[in-house]
């Protein structure tokens, strides 16, 4: 049976104890075209291609496959219908080379012929204009290779409906533009691709259709040439959105940290930071830029005495006239030394909070050696979670729920809740609006303003330019662990910062003979 | 595996992941899984054997409290699992794999022996203080190495720990054949038969009140460490995440040290009150294999020592009824193990009924309806 539609899927309904990932969804799917599922996060776009891909079984509802009721319970019958996904978080094994990764799984009689392998995989890549050496390894790659090994893994299995879960997450500008090009050759070949993200503007780049999702439910589906980015915010949120980020005027400049010679190595001697200089001042936001893995990490780190470094960070109190140093200091050392320096990592739950301790518990990760008395003073964190709580709106069902139970956005405000009350003089923050809905982005970076006019020196790694634009008041730009340049935010373009991103400062390369 | 058909046809069991859940309602499921699985074992009992199932658990409630004597040993012996379960807590809630506890208990139990032997002349306050300190120190010590190792080197104290037990294990082999007695039997023998130094003292008439009373005081104790202490707090975090506990500025090696030396403290007690407060010798069985069920006693108790004490006496009646309908029966000792074995499956898997539920095909229409 041929029919308009590659996949339909009716009033389809999950829930996962009492809450409803997906209610009464219904989503048609042509050939050879480009649908956009949008939403927040937590508004139910993966689990709803997750029934698709067999990962998850609806409580209710019917799925059709080229008009004909399907049933998908696990990713081998999906195949089976032509589904294939690709997960945000990469399911490949390291050590084993592209060409393995593709065939993993698939029943083939007799030894695996390496050669034939290769050729299919060499006709896919053409046929879609992929790039990838099928013998190398996958520990061997980047980011965006272990992607399209993904994609080709889907494709050589025959997948006729392709579900992509955020794939330009990872991606650069230049990358995303051609897993773009990519995608429309699939689509020129009939196929149907499912692209799931919540970045406004890819949805408008590449898709011809857009689902919005809110909480779980189908709130509607446009013709991407017919509609707007406010349009589709509003629709992703339920209310109207103002868009634009307030920056408040900067106060008075106080020196803070002024870095100086910052350098770092990792666990094999490849250097992470080069000669990174720098004053941080109190009273203004500095917004640190650069593509993912080029020193953000060990620069905050170092500030806060987890990363071994070199060279020299020094510290001026509020109210002291003498600088002190930092670097060679330990966490505790830092904090007994009266350094006010608070810390959101980007690992929220790995670094920042304990998932499965609650709220309270939570509240007293830094503070818990407070006073003398060998017992845990509960009393205070207890007090703090409830102020965080209230003020923060934190969506949680009590003090003493595990943090892990709570939802992406409510982790982070507990977390910031949490830097912020010991008011600090130095706020850094890594990714701090990363996963989070658009409310709570906007929460973060009001708490960001507020803090800023309290005088505190904030760092605020980010990797989202129109916001590192919009809020900052200097960026600083990182690029292979050099600091490239700093630019007064008012007076740069999303284009300037980016092209220091990718490539070092004609003067800055001159002075370093050897670069990562 | 049965493939879907063409036809709709939902699979005729599906997993979901249940809400919280109460506790009255997560121990009923508990309860459940132990009714099944007596039912079960009924079934076994009664194919492979013959025997009827009800006076087979007749015979093996006998055998565990069926007399006053039997009973304290019942105690005698889950007091001693426990000891160890709760010495194990801390270092498991840290995620540190201390699978030494048996190397720890025998060192624990040879210190304590060479002080009934060599300071038998000693007043009995003095002796006890002295067997209390050297079974306490040699436990600790037995736990420092592979803690010091971990903190350095970062080895991995899962094998370190495990062989430290055989090093624990040809210390005491050595202790055995020095103090051989008598001449030529290989074993040691109970230490001071006549005199009863370095003994526990009866309390209340009971041999082994005291053996209650030390476990008890440090179960209790222990509960409130992990739980309200700064110590606890610490070892709660390190175990949880080693970026989480570095960020909070704990200082990671000194925790890993401070906790494995408390660990093999409570174990090596465990050995003196085996040694001063049981058996009255010193062999290589001492610690008898009680370091690794201890492992199980821990984990399922998920590291509340309060629950550590009725799984210990679970463990320890199953295994004396074991004991009692073998040789009531003249039953070779795999059936009974394979009672255990039931009756543990059952435990460990109602905790599964307790995180999932299942879903019917009929149950389901039903709820569209």
């Amino acid at each position: 049976m041929d029919t308009e539609y590659a996949v339909s899927m009716k009033i389809i309904t999950k829930t996962f104890g009492s809450v409803i990932a997906n209610e009464k969804v219904s989503l048609d799917i042509r050939k050879g075209e480009i649908l956009s599922l949008l939403g927040e996060n937590g508004s139910g776009k993966t689990t709803l291609m997750n029934m698709l891909s067999g990962i998850y079984y609806p409580d209710s509802g019917e799925i059709f496959v080229n008009g004909e009721e399907v049933v998908i319970r696990s990713p081998k019958d999906a195949l089976k219908y032509g589904i294939g996904m690709v997960h945000q978080h990469f399911k490949l094994i390291s050590v084993f080379t592209a060409a393995e990764n593709i065939v993993l799984g698939l029943h083939s009689k007799g030894d695996l012929n390496r050669n034939a392998v290769a050729e299919d995989i060499r006709k896919i890549c053409d046929k879609y204009g992929f790039e990838i050496d099928p013998n190398k390894k996958i520990y061997d790659m980047s980011v965006s290779e272990k992607q399209t090994v993904e994609i080709v893994k889907v494709l050589y299995r025959g997948a006729d409906i392709l579900i992509l879960d955020e794939p330009t997450a990872v991606l650069t500008p230049q990358e995303t533009e051609r897993l773009f090009s990519v995608m429309r050759n699939m689509k020129a070949d009939g196929k149907a691709v499912i692209i799931i993200t919540h970045k406004l503007m890819e949805v408008l780049a590449v898709s011809d259709r857009v689902a919005v999702l809110r909480r779980g439910k189908n709130v509607g589906i446009l013709n991407t040439a017919e509609t707007g980015i406010q349009e589709l915010t509003d629709l992703m949120v339920g209310h109207k959105v103002d868009l634009n980020i307030n920056r408040s005027p900067r106060g008075e400049l106080t020196k803070r940290l002024s870095i100086h010679d910052l350098c770092c190595t990792d666990i094999n001697g490849i250097p992470k930071l080069c000669d990174v200089s720098m004053d941080v001042f109190g009273g203004e936001i500095l917004g640190i830029a650069g593509i993912s893995g080029c020193g953000q990490k060990e620069l905050l780190e170092g500030i806060a005495g987890l990363q071994r470094v070199s060279g020299s960070i020094m510290y001026t109190a509020p109210d002291a006239e003498e600088p002190v140093e930092i670097v060679g200091k330990s966490p505790l050392e830092i904090m007994r030394s009266g350094i006010a320096l608070s810390f959101v990592p980007e690992d929220r739950l790995g670094m920042g909070l304990v998932g499965n301790m609650d709220l309270t518990d939570n509240m007293m990760i830094r503070s818990y050696l407070n006073g003398s008395s060998p017992l845990l003073d509960r009393k205070s964190p207890k007090d703090l979670a409830k102020r965080v709580v209230n003020e923060l709106e934190v969506v949680t069902p009590g003090l003493s729920t595990p943090v892990r139970q709570l939802s992406g956005g409510n982790v982070q405000k507990v977390l910031v809740g949490r830097e912020i009350s010991s008011s600090p003089a130095v706020l850094m923050s890594a990714y701090a609006v990363r996963g989070l809905d658009i409310n709570t982005s906007y929460t973060i970076y009001n708490l960001m303003n507020e803090q800023k006019e309290r005088g505190v020196a904030v760092i605020y790694v980010g990797e989202d330019l129109d916001v590192l634009l919009e809020l900052c008041d200097r960026i600083a730009v990182l690029c292979s662990g050099h600091l490239n340049k700093i630019f007064e935010a008012a007076e740069t373009s999303k284009d300037e910062v980016g092209f220091y991103m990718t490539c070092l400062d004609p003067e800055a390369a001159g002075k370093e003979d050897k670069t990562i | 595996m049965n493939r879907p058909e063409k036809a709709n046809k939902d699979p005729l069991i599906r997993i979901a992941k249940r809400d919280a859940i109460s506790k009255p309602r997560a121990w009923g499921i508990r309860l459940i899984g132990v009714v099944l699985a007596l039912i079960v074992c009924a079934f076994v009992i009664y194919a492979i054997v013959h025997l009827n199932p009800l006076k087979v658990y007749g015979s093996m409630f006998n055998g565990a409290f069926g007399t006053e004597k039997r009973t304290w040993v019942t105690v005698r012996d889950a007091m001693m699992l426990l000891c160890i379960g709760v010495g194990l807590a801390p270092a498991f809630k840290m995620r540190f794999w201390n699978i030494g506890a048996e190397g720890q208990v025998l060192v624990g139990g040879v210190a304590t022996a060479a002080c009934m032997i060599y300071c038998k002349s000693f007043p009995a306050p003095l002796l006890f203080l002295l067997m209390i300190v050297a079974s306490i120190v040699a436990g600790a010590l037995w736990a420092l190495l592979p803690a010091v190792f971990k903190s350095k080197w970062n080895t991995n104290e899962t094998l370190f720990t495990l062989m430290m037990n055989y090093v624990a294990i040809q210390v005491t082999s050595f202790f055995v054949s020095k103090w051989e007695n008598p001449y030529g039997s290989n074993t040691v023998g109970v230490i001071n038969p006549n005199s009863n130094e370095g003994w526990f003292p009866a309390v209340f008439g009971e041999q082994y009140f005291l053996n209650v009373l030390i476990v008890m005081t440090i179960t209790v104790a222990m509960y409130y460490y992990l739980k309200y202490s700064k110590h606890g707090y610490e070892i709660a975090v390190v175990g949880e995440s080693l970026d989480t506990a570095r960020y909070a500025g704990i200082n990671t090696k000194a925790v890993f040290i401070r906790t494995m030396l408390l660990s093999g403290a409570v174990c090596g007690l465990a050995g003196f009150i085996a040694v001063s407060g049981a058996s009255h010798t010193i062999s290589t069985s001492t610690a008898g294999g009680r370091g690794f069920t201890a492992i199980i006693v821990a984990w399922m108790a998920k590291f509340n020592t309060y629950v550590m004490i009725l799984i210990a006496f679970l463990l320890v009646f199953l295994e004396k009824g074991a004991i009692e309908i073998a040789s009531l029966y003249n039953l070779n000792n795999f059936v009974s193990e394979m009672i255990e074995g039931i009756i543990l499956f059952f435990i460990l898997g109602s905790e599964f009924f307790i995180n999932y539920r299942l879903i019917f095909r009929s149950k389901k229409e039903a709820d569209a309806e």
